[in-house]
């Protein structure tokens, strides 16, 4: 379970982040949803610790992020997968030298272990065959893919997915998000998928949080987001004709 | 006058923080290692990178510079009073104190310098460092430690093999043209050689300073590297203006200080 209060973060005097709170539960995909340019990337930001927030308090279970000294902050980090939204893939190193990445550097795995966690991995987010290609030479979205692998390596505790599947086909992006909600169930892990698609949103939105301008405005699940009476999210939600006849229909 | 002087202080000031900034990546280098295996390997890779992949130029342009020197001497010195071997001993001088050290490092920091800035520029850009980051990988230690570590280690290779080709450049253009005779272009390199020794030494020590201040300022500039792929190209213009300026001002010093 991750706790964040009353987080606010400004740049250069542009306030991004305003008196955010909201809890992320274990066991659950949260979900962070909003418009381009809302905060989202710089709320999980903050809640990894690469930005510092300039108020407000965060908590991994019962551990306080800013109580906690360097040596303790980089052991929850080992615990935390991290999908950034530009998959951020090393990309002097090959797919397979990716994955094993955190492997190699924080266990004390064998070579075959390794191997065989790496292709596992890159198996469920269906990657097969590329093991020696470096990401420059992969699609978009096979590079979100291989970070998807990167980032569950490790087993986390707590699993970031910045927009797992923005730049993947449908079929696809629904096979990303069940294989997001299967491990989390799988291994009990507290994961926060940030995404726009209302797809997403209607799968795997067990804990939603929307978050507008900065502010966090409506929390719920996805049985609630439809008849949702906020008006911000509402525009969210229901932007095209179609999707404002089919809810005249319901 | 006075305006230059406020300019000129305003500007040291302003480095402070830089400065600070520059103290604190240092010290980061020097934390624990996560994994020693995994910076061993990335210490044999910065070798391959920053020293071998230069020795082509290096040799190129000091075999080029051999071979000028001599003519230039050799065109100077005409008197009859003069010994030929004189040729020999300048070429050696001022290889060894000044253009092997100085002029080689110079060319390093153009080369190395910018692939380093714009290498860690890139990864700053493209979020690869915050994932190292959040991976609980101390980021300065696995990225710059072993580049600062591989340079001290090979630029005194890399410049001691800038010397031999040098002399030997020299060598060719006395053998090809008789400039002088090739027996007294020897003679002068191995005069006085009981001196070559402290050369040679005073040489490698001005080397790994410049080797410690190309990779260091270089890896500054990449890694704090702040805004898009625009700024990935000044990073490394930038990378290069001040670790040239540094190099100059270091070779300043330190000819003052083991020279004199
Ligand atoms: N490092 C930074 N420095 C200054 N401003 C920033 C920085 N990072 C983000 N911002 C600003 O913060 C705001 C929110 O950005 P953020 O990346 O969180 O948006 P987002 O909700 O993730 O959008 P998207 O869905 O497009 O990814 C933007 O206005 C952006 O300009
Ligand atoms: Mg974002």
């Amino acid at each position: 379970m991750i706790t964040v209060k009353h987080i606010s973060k400004s740049f250069a005097d542009v306030q991004i982040l305003k008196d955010v709170s909201f809890v992320f539960e274990t066991g659950k995909t949260n979900l962070i949803i909003g418009k381009s340019g809302s905060g989202k990337s710089v709320l999980t930001k903050c809640i990894v610790g690469l930005f510092e927030p300039d108020e407000g308090e965060i908590f991994y279970d019962e551990r306080r992020l800013s109580d906690l000294k360097p040596k303790a902050r980089k052991e929850i980090r080992k615990e935390i997968g991290m999908l950034f939204q530009a998959s951020a893939l090393f990309d002097s190193l090959t797919v397979e030298e990716n994955v094993a990445f955190p492997l190699n550097m924080f266990t004390k795995m064998t070579k075959e272990e390794i191997s065989d966690r790496v292709n596992f991995c890159l198996n469920r987010v269906n990657i097969i065959n590329k093991n020696q290609l470096f990401p420059s030479e992969l699609s978009g979205g096979m590079q979100k893919r291989v970070a998807i692998a990167r980032a569950i390596a490790m087993q986390p505790k707590y699993l970031f997915c910045d927009e797992p599947n923005s730049g993947l086909d449908p079929v696809t992006a629904i096979v990303i998000d069940e294989l997001i909600k299967e491990i989390t169930d799988e291994y009990n892990m507290t994961t926060i998928v940030i995404t726009h698609d209302m797809n997403s949103v209607l799968e795997i939105g067990e804990n939603i949080m929307f978050i507008d301008s900065g502010e966090n405005k409506w929390t719920g699940t996805k049985n609630e987001i439809l008849d949702v009476k906020v008006k911000e999210l509402h525009d969210f939600i229901y932007v095209s004709k179609f999707l404002q006849q089919m809810k005249r229909k319901r | 006058m006075c305006k230059d002087n406020y300019y000129c202080l305003f500007w040291i000031i302003s480095m402070i923080p830089a400065f600070g900034k520059y103290m604190t990546m240092l010290y980061s280098i020097f934390l624990k290692p996560e994994k020693f295996s995994i910076y061993w390997k990335r210490f044999v890779d910065e070798v391959i990178q920053l020293g071998l992949k230069s020795l082509f130029i290096v040799i190129l342009m000091s075999g080029f510079m051999g071979a000028v020197l001599v003519i230039q001497t050799a065109s100077v010195i005409e008197s009859a009073w003069i010994p030929d071997y004189t040729v020999g001993f300048t070429v050696k001088q001022s290889m060894l104190l000044e253009f092997c050290p100085t002029i080689i490092s110079l060319i390093l920091a153009g080369k190395v310098g910018s692939n380093i800035a714009s290498e860690l520029g890139t990864m700053r850009v493209t979020e690869q460092i915050d994932a190292l980051e959040v991976m609980g990988v101390n980021s300065i230690g696995y990225l710059i430690g072993p580049k600062i570590l591989a340079s001290l280690f090979i630029f005194p290779v890399v410049i001691m093999y800038s010397m031999v080709f040098g002399f030997l450049g020299g060598g060719i253009v006395c053998y090809a043209t008789e400039i002088i005779p090739v027996e007294q272009y020897i003679e002068g390199i191995r005069s006085f050689s009981e001196d070559n020794f402290g050369y040679v030494r005073y040489a490698l020590i001005k080397t790994s300073v410049f080797a410690f201040l190309i990779t260091s300022i270089s890896s500054f500039f990449g890694y704090f590297l702040k805004g898009g792929a625009l700024e990935v190209g000044k990073a490394s213009t930038k990378a290069v203006v001040y670790s040239s300026i540094f190099i100059l001002i270091a070779n300043y010093i330190l000819t003052q200080l083991i020279l004199i």
